[in-house]
């Protein structure tokens, strides 16, 4: 009798994992869980593809759970020493050649950041998208050799950049390696696809990957990613309009 | 028989003079006025040319597909070498390049922190470069109704009500918030050197001027240029040699393969002014056709009464044994001949004084209470080949029609009346 129970209980809690492992929400808060960290300093490259040319800019970024965010660009001369600060929903940015800090804000959000296929409200977005997304799990794909779980999202409340999104996250490492991102209508507006992985700290995390905004005729944005260091001190006071013209 | 007939025109001043200077006078009066509608409405398409479509202008065909919104990442590389070729080769027109651009304009305090800022549309010329025709062609000195014309770089005009909107000095610093070349946010310091009067609304509302060199300079755009723009040297619009003009520049330039590969549109084929161009030509035409046919009616007339007045000799004329026929042949020659003098007189006159309103043209600025870039306070007529016969149809047909029907007369008068007519 006591095997029996214990046979059942193992049965049950057996069916009740695969359940959470097959739930499109559980999935999805293992993605946010996997890039989120208390904190991190990013040193990373974007090289941007246009029509007629190529610009590469590095740059450097401190960020604080998600709503804190600092980034300097280091090159290309004309960009070097320009500041970027989120503070909550709120964002500036500092031009080194006028001494000016002016604020991001309304529809200025929604364009390029330094040319870029990402916008402003790109880098503004609350990385928890489980917490601002419904989700559901729809089926499974093969993405570059990988087996993925296919995605989709739905917005929960009106006013997000994205109002739906179609993710294929890897079933093993919980990064997704491919991502539509779509307006109201159902327009495609952003394509988002990993090319190249690494592990940092038990985490994985893209190293190469590129953004195409479907709007622009631009090649995409290929970011890259240096250098990545989870869970280091910043002091506060880098998160302050203060420390944009230092 | 036409020496003996011009003889006796020219003895007999009765019937030469006062002929010949009513028929010179009314076709003066029109082609005066033919040349005059025709700068006039020339005038209206000029204001065009001047800000937007130039007489031809030239841009990348990749641009010329987005044009309405100014893609300047699509915009020319390398506009100086091309600006170069089309001096030395099209040295008939005046080139100039240019920039547009759009923005935010963001007036900062003492800290730098933004007090005012307004959505802002600008245009990036020459400002400097002896060159460079932008201070003629735009009216710029007089359209100045604070500060002075850029005397240094990043000095920049503001239209006076966006100034005034924005409460900048002369003298302020603004900033301009917009997009360089390549997509990135364009952040630039201008120095407020004066404010300008455009004399159109959404211009007047929120638009800037700059020199190029900055222009390109805060957008990213080394040796680039929006487009380039070409005006006849005495900015009087023609559509067939600008159409020349263009399809030797596109047979040269233009490859079909390379969207950024230069194209040239003459004015008739930007912004519907095709279509503009024919209406007002033929409104011009209504109006000078009206006017040629009230001239006819007066020449027509005096045709006519040319005619009559000769009743008393044409009598005794007709007395000694002239026949009718032959009288009559012989006055519509002679207004044939009034005719032809009197229009190449009257055709000579009004070319002339079209000529002079054309290149010195009349100045209204005088009762304008101000000056603006857009309307040119100077209006002037302008001569076209047309010109050269228009004033014929009232100056010959009219006259030889109206004593054509005058003498008409001639044949119902009795031989057996005749000496009790003279007797009278």
């Amino acid at each position: 009798m006591k095997k029996t129970i214990i046979i059942l209980l193992l049965i049950t809690r057996c069916g009740f994992a695969q359940a959470e492992e097959l739930s499109g929400k559980s999935i999805l808060e293992k993605v946010d869980k996997n890039y989120l960290a208390e904190n991190r300093k990013v040193t990373s490259t974007m090289i941007v593809k246009g029509r007629r040319s190529t610009r590469t800019m590095q740059a450097q970024s401190w960020v604080q759970g998600t709503d804190k965010a600092f980034t300097e660009y280091l090159s290309p001369p004309r960009e070097k020493g320009t500041k970027m600060l989120k503070l909550g929903d709120e964002l500036w940015i500092y031009s080194p050649s006028t001494d000016r800090t002016i604020k991001i804000a309304g529809h200025m959000l929604r364009r390029s950041m330094m040319g870029s296929d990402i916008s402003y409200e790109d880098y503004m977005e609350d990385p928890n998208l489980s917490k601002i997304y419904n989700v559901d799990l729809i089926g499974e794909e093969n993405i570059n050799e990988r087996d993925c779980y296919v995605l989709e999202l739905s917005a929960k409340e009106e006013g997000l950049s994205y109002h739906s999104r179609k993710m294929w996250v890897d079933k093993e490492r919980y990064l997704p390696l491919k991502e539509e991102r779509f307006a109201k209508s159902g327009k495609l507006l952003k394509k988002y696809v990993i090319n190249k992985v690494f592990k940092v700290q038990e985490r994985w995390y893209p190293k190469r990957a590129v953004f195409k905004d479907a709007l622009s005729s631009g090649k995409g944005t290929e970011s890259i990613i240096e250098s990545i260091e989870f869970n280091v001190e910043i002091p506060d006071h880098i998160f302050s309009k203060a420390s944009l013209r230092k | 028989m036409i020496k003996f007939i011009i003889k006796g025109l020219v003895r007999d001043r009765s019937r030469s003079l006062f002929p010949i200077l009513m028929v010179s006078a009314g076709v003066f009066l029109t082609v005066f006025l033919y040349c005059f509608m025709h700068g006039v409405m020339g005038d209206l398409i000029s204001s065009t040319a001047k800000f937007d479509t130039g007489h031809v202008k030239i841009m990348t065909q990749a641009y010329k597909e987005l044009a309405d919104q100014i893609p300047n990442d699509l915009a020319f590389i390398g506009s100086n070498d091309l600006l170069d070729w089309l001096r030395n080769n099209e040295k008939e027109m005046l080139w100039t390049r240019r920039i547009r651009f759009g923005g935010l304009l963001d007036v900062p305090d003492k800290n730098g922190e933004t007090i005012a800022q307004g959505p802002a549309m600008g245009l990036g010329i020459d400002f400097f470069n002896s060159d460079s025709p932008e201070k003629d062609l735009l009216n710029i000195e007089k359209s100045i109704v604070r500060g002075h014309y850029p005397k240094q770089t990043n000095e920049i005009l503001i239209s006076d009500e966006f100034a005034k909107k924005l409460d900048i000095n002369i003298g302020g610093t603004v900033t301009l918030i917009g997009s360089t070349m390549h997509g990135a946010m364009a952040i630039h310091n201008f120095k407020v050197a004066g404010t300008v009067y455009f004399g159109m609304v959404a211009m007047d509302r929120g638009a800037i001027i700059a020199d190029i060199g900055d222009v390109q300079f805060a957008l990213d755009m080394p040796d680039g240029a929006s487009e380039i723009v070409g005006y006849s040297k005495d900015m009087l619009y023609s559509n067939d040699p600008m159409m020349k003009l263009a399809q030797r520049f596109n047979k040269e330039f233009t490859r079909k393969e390379d969207e950024f590969s230069p194209i040239m549109l003459t004015l008739s084929q930007q912004n519907n002014m095709g279509e503009y161009l024919i209406y007002a030509g033929a409104m011009g035409s209504l109006i000078v056709g009206v006017f040629i046919l009230a001239m006819s009616i007066v020449l027509w007339n005096s045709g006519l009464m040319n005619g009559l007045r000769r009743y008393g000799e044409i009598g005794v004329r007709l007395a000694i044994g002239e026949s009718k026929g032959n009288l009559y042949r012989w006055t519509i020659f002679e207004s044939m001949i009034i005719g032809i003098a009197g229009s190449v007189l009257g055709t000579a006159l009004g070319l002339g004084v079209s000529f002079y309103f054309q290149y010195t043209g009349i100045d209204f600025s005088g009762i304008m209470s101000k000056s603006s870039m857009l309307l040119s306070n100077v209006i002037r007529a302008q001569v076209t080949p047309a010109s050269y016969f228009i004033g014929f149809f009232p100056g010959v047909f009219a006259s030889v029609i109206g004593t054509m029907f005058a003498g008409i007369g001639i044949y119902k008068r009795q031989t057996a009346q005749l000496f009790k007519e003279l007797e009278t």
